[in-house]
């Protein structure tokens, strides 16, 4: 199967990106190395290409009622400018997608990994009422840049067309310009950095990237990848569709019972998601490596030799100096602070000690 | 110094450089590295240690991914790169100049059976699509 280029492929191109196919798009993996636009997230700002995330407006009368059986977390407490973080559940409470939901005047948008766009159109679709509530597939015509970074704030400000976005609380956002293009300004990201999500026609995409690049240059601002992207959430704790979460993991043994609200009322999953809360199926963990070595996806975690759960996104954290990872374990059998291992290799001698740690592995200096 | 077009490649993407007097440095290739992305730990002998032409001697993992090291020449180790040891992304920045990982003392000739540096370019070309 070939993968679609992004509206901004040549672009990236341009500035030396190494593609990669991912959820079906060429990507930028990245510009320079991993670990300078790590560090430069972390430490001025990098921008992200995140174009290949789907959007679907939802309106209609209907369409808060809908979005409350449709997801798990409360969109009834959504104000106008307010953006939420959430997952949505089959009955089953496997989880289809985690999404944000922003809440405009008329009506909804959410925004749905590229990789489950197709399966989350369908999905939803199928939970539609008869009457009073439409979705919208604005993925296509629509592109979303990510500027990340304590001087993401700095850099914007001054293209924003005078809006003060100091004022833009996080997981919050406003309609807005910048650099003469409209755009949604979002005080939200995946990095565990402040930052803003911009959101704009695609037309528009390649200038903007282009203009908040050559502006930011002087501030440090390098053009970030997946690669980046990956350490970076990674560190923060953010839970990445595919690995961490998927249609056989519910949120509550995934460590997202904060977007799970049981007392909202009925929504699909409820009943599944009461049960899993009672008695909960298996525990996600952080684990840091003692030792060198890089856990990985799938590898397993062991207790006093055996194991007791699998690896389910591994990598080194640049900002932390050592291999990190998520994974599920079963409920008790790694209490925080003990000592766990990874099976790092197939050789039983290659395991890697590793101490389970609470999440987020960073939390930026406040 | 070293003459570049006596560099020679595994088909494993290490190179070896004869450096004279009977030694010989090793790495990894720009293409291997380039193909790795962000080198984060060496895995290396230490100074003394006898290696073994095909045989493993060491393992480079990066953001990416785990990979053994497997020995151009057989020799002993004279000297570790330690710069590379401590601050990895060197085998990235220059994975066939400062990036090196070891010098070795050859036991006998370096084989003949090694790519030179025209082959290795199209072999590292097929073997990326």
């Amino acid at each position: 199967m070939s993968e679609r280029e992004v509206p901004l492929g040549a672009l990236h191109r341009r500035l030396g990106a190494r593609m990669v196919p991912f959820a079906g798009y060429q990507m930028p993996l990245q510009y320079s190395s991993i670990r300078d636009e790590h560090q430069a997230v972390r430490e001025r700002a990098g921008l992200f290409d995140v174009s290949h995330m789907g959007e679907v407006r939802v309106g209609g009368p209907g369409a808060q009622a809908y979005l409350q059986r449709l997801v798990t977390n409360d969109v009834g407490k959504l104000a106008v400018g307010q953006a939420l973080y959430t997952v949505m559940c089959r009955e089953d409470g496997g989880i289809v997608d985690d999404l944000l939901v922003y809440r405009d005047p008329d009506d909804y948008m959410c925004v749905v990994n590229a990789a489950r766009h197709d399966d989350d159109l369908e999905w939803m679709g199928r939970q539609l009422p008869p009457s009073g509530v439409e979705l919208e597939d604005q993925s296509d015509q629509t592109c979303l840049l990510a500027l990340q970074g304590p001087l993401s704030l700095q850099i914007l400000a001054p293209l924003a067309d005078g809006a003060d976005l100091g004022a833009i609380s996080y997981y919050h956002h406003q309609p807005g310009r910048v650099l003469g293009v409209p755009v949604r300004l979002s005080r939200t990201g995946y990095t565990g950095e402040d930052g803003f999500e911009l959101y704009c026609d695609r037309e528009a995409a390649e200038g903007l990237f282009q203009g908040i690049l050559d502006h930011g240059r002087s501030h440090g601002l390098l053009p970030a990848g997946l690669g980046a992207r990956d350490t970076l959430r990674l560190e923060a704790g953010f839970r990445l569709y595919g690995q961490d979460i998927t249609l056989e993991r519910e949120p509550i043994s995934a460590g997202l019972g904060w977007v799970v609200k049981l007392d909202k009322g009925e929504f699909v999953g409820r009943e599944a998601l009461v049960r899993a809360k009672a008695e909960p199926q298996l525990s996600f963990i952080g684990l840091r490596l003692l030792g060198r070595g890089i856990p990985r996806p799938h590898q397993a975690i062991l207790a006093a030799g055996q194991p007791i759960g699998e690896v389910t996104s591994g990598s080194y954290g640049f900002s932390v100096g050592a291999g990190i990872a998520m994974g599920y374990v079963r409920p008790g059998s790694a209490p925080k602070g003990s000592e766990v291992e990874v099976a790092l290799r197939a050789d039983p001698a290659e395991r890697g000690r590793a101490q389970v740690v609470a999440l987020p592995f960073y939390r930026r200096p406040t | 110094m070293s003459d570049p077009s006596l560099v020679r490649f595994t088909k494993t993407h290490e190179w070896v450089r004869p450096e004279g007097a009977g030694e010989a440095v090793i790495g990894i290739s720009d293409h291997a590295q380039a193909q790795l992305g962000d080198v984060i730990f060496l895995e290396l002998p230490s100074a003394g240690a006898h290696l073994t032409a095909g045989q493993r001697f060491g393992a480079v993992e990066s953001v990416k991914a785990a990979s053994d090291l497997y020995s151009p020449v057989s020799g002993e180790v004279v000297e570790v790169n330690q710069a590379a040891v401590s601050a990895p992304e060197v085998v990235n920045q220059d994975a066939q100049g400062a990036g090196w990982l070891l010098r070795v003392r050859l036991e006998g000739e370096i084989p003949t059976g090694l790519l030179d540096p025209q082959a290795y370019d199209a072999f590292a070309e097929s073997d990326s699509h």
